[in-house]
């Protein structure tokens, strides 16, 4: 093969001077420059949103996979004393529409859904016709119902859980324990007395959720929740049950207006029952009177009429004034005071003291009250809790009415002797009985029950005054006395009954409140009852007729249920017990 | 020089497929957690809904009702009756 060299002339093509482009540096350079200015721009910005100030995209990024949940805490229960619910919270779901996307529903799809909820079609268009963004359909809804609604997925609705509080003994504890409202805020009772333990109060934790809403990892800090503690009350629902009950029956036998009834435990200060007559449903709270809310023994004062009597026995004794068989002249059975006349209902002549509470005898106390001066008797009456409310932390607990003694009048001190124109709570009355009950000393009250050793109470009167005390009351409740009815079989009970004018609009009406506060078993007494019973117009209005019949039930179903032995002389019982003292 | 640049990548792919997999079987786990986690509360529900219930049919008016009228019980006299005192005697008793 001939290889044919090209003739060396000349320039090659590529080295053509022609062809010599070449550029001025500087023109390179500026170029390169500004490229690198732009990079380092980016760079600068990158720098400048990720590390430096990264909040926002940082919070735009979470928005789309990070959500807060909150956990919710159930509110605390409330039980009696042997841990029986009376107040229990349980889930329920409330059913809500964001009115816009829900009214897009067909017609089929509204009907199914209204059944569900037990409502009408109207009812539901109503509700949707709402111009906000948030409107509740249902609340308190069973979950059951709710989750036959989840899976339906209509357009719109949403379902939030909530609580709703179940009250199982009803009626029967209404009024000491109370209620809350929808948004599980006590209202009314213990539920309200006790809000802030009972009260739960919800947790929080942050979580990542998938594509799916499922939650697949926690991020940052959990707050657990905490559940509201629960509260043991002192109420024996046994207790509470014969009390109520036995009221109950009481007032409709006695065609009365009302009624209360107050259980203490003699020993402790707890309030083993408390009931009210009327009284409501807490489950079902609708159309509900104020006199069904009012929680009377507690909220309503009255004239206690004789049941004060034997405080001035007491403090007679006490200061030494008279003795125990001390004859009081009681004939004719009135007496005059300034311009009025104090009688008694049946007269009566010559009366030992311990008589002239047995009897009742109005005349009597009078004789006995005037021997003191009033500031005396004003501080008795303030030392046993008179005219100062009873310190439950129980909403609307009242003070009563006890005046000032510097104005008292003699025949303001003569009626006050025997429990007129002062003005008492059925509470403050059973727990100033609680000094015959305890050697003379005021028990504190107790709503919630008492683990350790029971408070001391301040000393009113001596244990000696006490005691004739006692048979003072235990002789009223006997065979001679204003309140036979008031015995309970197989136990010595002593008590006070009082028949007390009402008063309406400043005047004593021919209108009646019958009473009856006693202490029982005697020999070592463990319960204080008291009991109420408003304007009663059939069957008899004196306290003994009325009020000691609820008390015999009463007394008696309640040392049965804690197991009290008898104490009285009975053949049986005696024979029974054999374990000597008790 | 190459050939150990190549391990290392490998080790690295290695490892981030590691990461990968016990991220899934973290959440896995945490899935399962949750769920068991639902079903405490659920069981908690239903406790408390048979608790509520158990008190509904225990209470006092309903039991006195069915032993008077269905089992015809009566409350026995005084004179019949034979209260035990509790042995041994309860704290606080005198």
């Amino acid at each position: 093969m001939v290889v044919r060299r090209r003739p060396q002339r000349g320039h090659r093509y590529t080295e053509s001077p022609v062809l010599q482009l070449a550029l001025q540096g500087w023109r390179s350079r500026t170029v390169g420059l500004l490229l690198m200015a732009a990079f380092l721009a980016l760079v600068a910005r990158g720098f400048y949103l990720q590390v430096i100030h990264n909040d926002f995209l940082q919070e735009k990024g979470d928005s789309r996979y990070r959500r807060d949940i909150e956990i919710s805490a159930s509110r605390g229960k409330i039980v009696d004393r042997n841990g029986d619910m009376l107040a229990v919270s349980t889930p329920m779901k409330s059913i809500w529409a964001i009115p816009g996307d829900a009214r897009t529903m067909n017609a089929p799809q509204k009907r199914q859904l209204a059944e569900m909820l037990d409502m009408n079609v109207r009812e539901l268009d109503g509700k949707l016709a709402s111009d906000k963004t948030f409107t509740y359909v249902k609340r308190q809804v069973s979950p059951e119902t709710a989750d036959r609604i989840a899976v339906v997925k209509f357009p719109g609705i949403h379902q939030e859980k909530e609580y709703r509080r179940f009250y199982p003994t009803g009626d029967m504890t209404a009024h000491i324990v109370g209620f809350t409202g929808v948004d599980d805020k006590g209202l009314e009772g213990v539920e309200l007395a006790f809000q802030n333990s009972l009260f739960g109060r919800p947790g929080s934790r942050t979580v990542i959720r998938d594509r799916r809403g499922s939650i697949v990892e926690d991020v940052g800090a959990t707050k657990p929740p905490q559940d509201g503690k629960d509260v043991r009350l002192a109420l024996d629902s046994k207790i509470q049950y014969i009390a109520y009950s036995q009221l109950k029956e009481a007032v409709e036998k006695h065609s009365a207006k009302a009624g209360g009834a107050v259980v203490i435990d003699a020993r402790t200060g707890e309030i083993l029952a408390l009931a009210n007559w009327p009284t409501y449903n807490p489950n079902n709270r609708e159309r509900l009177s104020g006199a069904q809310l009012r929680n009377r023994a507690l909220t309503d004062t009255y004239e206690p009429g004789s049941v004060m009597k034997p405080f001035t026995a007491a403090l007679a004794l006490e200061r030494g004034k008279v003795r125990f068989d001390t004859v009081i002249n009681c004939a004719p059975g009135r007496m005059t005071i300034g311009s009025a006349t104090i009688s008694d209902a049946h007269p009566h002549g010559a009366l030992t003291v311990a008589e002239v509470i047995q009897k009742s005898s109005n005349v009597g106390t009078t004789k006995i009250a005037l021997g003191f001066t009033p500031k005396e008797m004003w501080e008795m009456f303030d030392s046993l809790g008179f005219g100062q409310a009873p310190n439950l932390g129980f909403p609307g607990e009242v003070n009563g009415r006890l005046r000032p003694w510097k104005n008292w009048r003699p025949i303001e001190q003569a009626t006050m002797s025997y429990g007129h124109g002062i003005a008492v709570s059925l509470m403050q009355m059973a727990r100033a009985y609680t000094v015959f009950a305890h050697d003379g000393e005021l028990m504190p009250l107790s709503l919630t029950k008492i683990d350790e050793a029971p408070p001391h109470g301040a000393r009113v009167f001596s244990p000696q005054t006490v005691r004739e005390l006692r048979i003072m009351l235990e002789m009223a409740a006997g065979p001679e006395g204003t309140a036979p009815k008031a015995r309970v079989p197989g136990y010595r009970v002593g008590g006070k009954t009082g028949t007390a004018y009402k008063i309406e609009g400043g005047v004593y009406a021919k209108k009646y409140i019958a009473s009856f506060v006693g202490i029982a078993p005697i020999s070592d007494p463990r319960l204080v009852v008291a009991v109420m019973i408003d304007e009663p117009t059939a069957g008899g209005h004196y306290g003994g007729d009325v009020a000691g019949p609820v008390f015999s039930q009463i007394t008696g179903g309640a040392l049965r249920t804690m197991g009290v032995p008898p104490d009285a002389p009975i053949q049986v019982a005696e024979a029974a017990s054999g374990k000597g003292k008790l | 020089m190459l050939r150990f640049n190549m391990i290392l990548l490998l080790v690295v792919v290695i490892c981030a497929l590691g990461v990968v997999t016990s991220q899934h079987r973290a959440r896995k786990l945490f899935q399962a957690l949750e769920a068991e986690q639902e079903r405490v509360r659920q069981l908690d529900v239903e406790y408390g809904q048979l608790q509520l219930e158990m008190s509904t049919w225990a209470t006092h008016p309903r039991i006195e009702k069915i032993a008077r009228d269905r089992l015809h019980m009566v409350t026995p006299d005084a004179v019949g009756r034979v209260i035990q005192a509790q042995a041994p005697i309860k704290k606080g008793a005198r």
